[in-house]
């Protein structure tokens, strides 16, 4: 076990991280920018270093600094948090060059899985699905008709040199393809410059569901599902666990596969796999992984009982996994908003500013991740991201109810936040039903005409 | 000729470029007119754009690229 622990992040994942460590009996050294002096973190660390100024480029993302830091105060393990270097091969193999223990996969992991065309075959020769599509680039007609009719329609043709949503055309049957095709290619041409096409099944209406596991190089176990379907921007809002789109058999066969691919890969440490759902044929499909801690973690310990961090801790010390697949019961509901600073009235325009007042709901089933204290000044440098309010019940109906609750109760005075759009989100007929994807979110907050 | 600082409408990160390679958005000596996009603040990851509210000449840049600036701070002198 690591006995001094340097958490290479900031906000509620570094209050997190040294939470899980002060826990464990392990010593925590607090690393910041010139802009974070008064972090939370810095507070709650038995040690804090200052690592550079308030631009992340120069400070959180400075590699060096952070090994200097940990030499400096003799600790002997980095945790990275999510975001910044936790999921840079490099830093990883610095970390372990320098004898330290880095908390997550190995750097070869890292590379592996974070590379998205080598974590697709990967997928595929662990016999885990992944979305349907040619291998590159389709030139005819021909070749794009013998391709869709063994990918299944609708399909998509997609510009190879595209992106963010952009170049995509759909076909719904062979003779929308046959007409389309060469008008893909055509407008590819056009607005890239380049007319390489390539197809891949369209999905109309896509969950995100994602599988939390625990791997130790021998063993990987898993811990459910997430459902983060609800997102602006393809950023998450609002999570639960488990999803409500997936029936037992579903389920089952989901998280079996994530922890068939992530023992292939000898995966150790905590880990997402990321799947699109297709909630019209029950399919799923494995996208990518995040081989490091993930924002929304609180809701798979909140039905699990497992605390996720004190397990990489646990794992990162050289211990192999205490718990088997069988020890792992989910029970309950659970549900994450993510309180940002944004002013949903304002096009969710970013809102820096003092806590001025601070009131945190309470009460049976409700666990508050965050940094904020009253008087605390958001510095403008980083992530919007303010709070996660958790809350847990019996059932998914009792755990909307309880959220509700929750956030009448909560007060964050001095800055704009998040909270708002998630009370009613609440109370919305189709988020009660479970009835929602992946544009869902995006289309609710259309004005209507 | 009168002289008048441009500030920073918000807290956060100056650009002087729209990316790493491009040139800056303007330089001294250079004539802008009201509405000129003169630099970027990033906060909390959203790039906003700054620009004159009068125009003339761009007498002096009083911060760097990827300065921490904070709300109201001058960061170009223009002399019209």
């Amino acid at each position: 076990m690591p006995t001094k622990l340097l958490v290479a992040n900031r906000g509620e994942i570094a209050v997190r991280v040294i939470r899980a460590a002060r826990e464990l009996g392990i010593r925590t050294v607090a690393v910041h920018s010139t802009a974070d002096r008064d972090g939370l973190a810095v507070r709650l660390a038995d040690e804090a270093v200052e690592i550079g100024p308030a631009q992340a480029t120069k400070s959180y993302l400075n590699a060096q600094a952070l090994l200097d830091a940990a030499k400096s105060t003799g600790a002997d393990a980095i945790h990275p948090g999510y975001g910044f270097l936790s999921e840079n091969a490099a830093f990883a193999e610095a970390v372990t060059r320098a004898g330290l223990i880095f908390v997550g996969p190995s750097a070869e992991a890292i590379r592996r899985m974070g590379d998205k065309a080598a974590a697709r075959a990967a997928a595929m020769s662990a016999d885990v699905p992944t979305v349907p599509g040619s291998d590159g680039v389709v030139e005819s007609v021909d070749e794009a008709l013998r391709i869709a009719g063994t990918i299944g329609y609708p399909v998509m043709i997609k510009a190879s040199a595209g992106g963010g949503g952009r170049g995509i055309r759909i076909a719904r049957d062979a003779a929308e393809l046959t007409q389309v095709m060469p008008v893909a290619q055509g407008e590819a041409q056009a607005a890239f410059g380049n007319g390489a096409v390539y197809l891949e099944r369209f999905i109309g209406r896509a969950r995100h569901v994602e599988v939390q596991i625990l791997g130790d190089g021998h063993r990987v176990v898993h811990l459910f599902e997430r459902d983060c379907s609800l997102q602006r921007r393809r950023q998450k809002v609002f999570e639960e666990a488990v999803s409500p789109a997936l029936d037992e058999a579903t389920r089952q066969r989901l998280c079996k596969s994530a922890v068939r691919l992530a023992e292939a890969v000898g995966y150790a440490g905590a880990g997402t796999l990321e799947y699109l759902y297709d909630a019209d044929t029950a399919e799923f499909f494995f996208i990518e992984m995040n081989t490091r801690i993930q924002v929304e973690h609180p809701i798979t310990e909140m039905i699990t009982g497992v605390d996720l961090v004190r397990e990489m801790l646990k794992i990162a010390g050289g211990n192999r996994l205490g718990l088997a697949q069988e020890d792992i019961v989910r029970r309950g509901h659970a549900i994450e908003v993510r309180l940002n600073a944004e002013d949903p009235d304002r096009n969710f325009a970013p809102n820096p500013g003092r806590i001025e007042g601070l009131t945190w709901p309470g009460g049976p089933g409700v666990r508050i991740d965050s940094m904020l204290y009253p008087g605390y000044a958001i510095p403008p440098f980083y992530d919007s991201l303010l709070a996660k309010l958790i809350v847990w019940d019996e059932t998914r109906d009792a755990a909307l109810n309880r959220l509700g609750r929750a956030l009448d109760e909560l007060r964050i005075d001095g800055v704009k936040t998040t909270a708002s759009l998630h009370r009613r989100l609440v109370d919305d007929a189709d988020v009660r039903a479970g009835r929602v994807d992946t544009n869902w979110l995006e289309r609710w907050m259309q004005p209507t005409a | 000729m009168a002289r008048h600082e441009l500030l920073s409408p918000l807290p956060g990160t100056f650009y002087r470029r729209p990316s790493p390679e491009a040139p800056p958005f303007v330089a001294v000596g250079q004539t802008i007119a009201a509405g000129t996009v003169v630099g970027l603040v990033e906060v909390m990851k959203t790039f906003n754009e700054v620009q004159a509210e009068t125009g003339g000449t761009v007498v002096e840049i009083l911060v760097e690229n990827e300065d921490a600036v904070e709300a109201g701070q001058a960061l170009l002198i223009v002399e019209a």
